[in-house]
């Protein structure tokens, strides 16, 4: 496999006034990989990837996808992101449009694409995710893994280049989380570059190429999954991972 | 003689005056919300800017409107500003002008209250997806705000067709003054006509505002 760079951070440091939440973080994505952000609560995951598609402003480094700087509040920026999908925990969808529109919206207005292409787009799309039946039901009218699954499809029809996940399955009730993940299992096996941040370790440790531990706004790891999840080399990590694993008679 | 007060709806042209104050009321209530809605849209955007010297400024004036009863508020449009300006405004121009006032900053109140409903995650996503802010303002925002006003600007529109009755107070012949003329124009001859007549000017009430609260009802259950 060739390995083009598709995503860069050099040196990123991001403050929220002056708390640092991200110190020195330098990270390569390849074309096609896959990479989990794993990492204790408040650890700065969710900052680094709102920093990847310039939702967070950056303190300092620089962030370069397919070698453009990506820069919050610029005027390129949305031309950046529609290189980059983004599916949040919360789905967000948009409550005053049905399943079709929601996933439609962005590639008739901001690509401009013929709404009859953008509709074919959302059809195979939908399809793939078992939702075409409910193209026509509202956001509140479908399970939390549907919309979460609506909501993929959503930031796909973009075309994007790179995908971002934050904790897309947190909120779902444990029977809705494998459908979710199973999409973006599939989606891994096509090829699709990803950023992964979850909770689940199981599925991490099979999606995965790489495995990013994040401590305190700080990469203290960066391994293959089996090395990270057999032998993981700092203590933060080991703790984190043991914080999985349920043992009947350590419990006092 | 036995005291039918129901005649005196029906004598002269008693019944058609009162529908004449009504129409008095009516046209002030529309005016005053013609005017108050656009201008509402335009302080509640202003209320949600950052700015802290607007905010203080749409603070003060919105806390001023509320703390105030209506009342109040016309007598001094209708005889404070004549007696400190020399201004001599019409109690109707009065009238509406107080309205006005009060209904922007309801409906500003409203407008802001809409805006800042709609979650940050829904503009995240829109930002996600590549749109700018004005495409994430006409497709996203607005949508959402529009819906949820619908029905609160309606019930804000009976309100005022409400309150509007206060004019009387300062000379305007609507239709509670037309009614009180009847009355006591027939005092001694129809003891009983009071009834009736606040009878007939709790319909015509009832009448105009009924239906704008049905729709309103209505329009909450679908976009709510
Ligand atoms: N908008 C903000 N303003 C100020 N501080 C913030 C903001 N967003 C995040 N933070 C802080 O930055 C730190 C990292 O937050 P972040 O949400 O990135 O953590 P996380 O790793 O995603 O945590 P979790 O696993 O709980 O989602 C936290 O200490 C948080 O309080
Ligand atoms: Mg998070």
């Amino acid at each position: 496999m060739e390995n083009k760079v598709q995503l860069k951070i050099n040196n990123l440091r991001k403050r929220f006034g002056t708390e640092v939440v991200l110190d020195g973080i330098n990270l390569t994505v390849n074309k096609g990989e896959v990479v989990v952000v794993l990492g204790p609560s408040g650890c700065g995951k969710s900052t680094l990837l709102r920093c990847m598609n310039g939702l967070e402003a950056i303190s300092e480094g620089e962030i370069l996808l397919d070698g453009e700087k990506i820069t919050a509040g610029s005027k390129e920026i949305t031309k950046l992101r529609q290189k980059i999908g983004m599916v949040f925990q919360s789905y967000d969808l948009f409550p005053h449009k049905n399943i079709l529109d929601n996933v439609t919206l962005a590639p008739i207005k901001v690509q401009k694409i013929p709404r009859k292409e953008a509709e074919e787009r959302a059809e195979k799309l939908l399809r793939r995710v078992g939702l075409w039946k409910k193209r026509k039901a509202f956001p509140r009218e479908l399970s939390g893994g549907q919309k979460q699954r609506a909501a993929i499809v959503r930031a796909l029809c973009m075309n994007p280049e790179v995908m971002l996940f934050d904790e897309v399955t947190a909120a779902l009730d444990p029977q809705m989380v494998r459908e979710v993940l199973n999409v973006m299992l599939e989606l891994a096996e096509g090829g699709m570059t990803m950023v992964i941040v979850t909770h689940e370790m199981q599925f991490a440790r099979a999606v995965a190429d790489k495995i990013i531990f994040l401590e305190k706004g700080k990469i203290t790891e960066e391994a293959e999954p089996e090395e990270f999840f057999t032998n993981p080399k700092t203590e933060t990590a080991k703790e984190f991972l043991q914080s999985f694993v349920y043992e009947k008679h350590k419990i006092q | 003689m036995q005291d039918s007060g129901i005649n005196v709806l029906f004598m002269g042209s008693n019944f058609l005056r009162l529908l004449e104050g009504l129409c008095v009321t009516l046209r002030i209530s529309l005016i005053s919300v013609i005017l108050s809605i656009p201008l509402g849209i335009f302080f509640g955007i202003f209320m949600t800017l950052k700015n802290p010297f607007s905010k203080a400024i749409s603070r003060i004036y919105l806390e001023f409107i509320r703390i105030m009863p209506q009342l109040v508020l016309l007598f001094i449009a209708y005889f404070g500003v004549t007696r400190a300006f020399g201004w001599s405004l019409s109690a109707d121009v009065s009238a509406t002008v107080v309205f006005v006032l009060w209904g922007t900053a309801e409906m500003g109140d409203l407008v802001r209250g809409a805006l800042i409903s709609i979650p940050k995650n829904q503009y995240d996503s829109a930002f996600a997806l590549g749109m700018t802010k004005a495409q994430t303002f006409i497709h996203i925002v607005v949508p959402q705000t529009f819906r949820r006003l619908i029905p609160l600007t309606i019930n804000l529109t009976t309100r005022m067709i409400k309150t509007t009755s206060l004019v009387v107070l300062i000379g305007i012949t609507e239709v509670l003054k037309v009614g009180k003329q009847i009355i006591d124009a027939n005092r001694f001859e129809y003891p009983s006509a009071a009834l009736w007549v606040y009878g007939v000017i709790f319909l015509l009430y009832f009448l105009a505002c009924w239906p704008i609260s049905v729709m309103a009802k209505k329009l909450e259950k679908r976009w709510g």
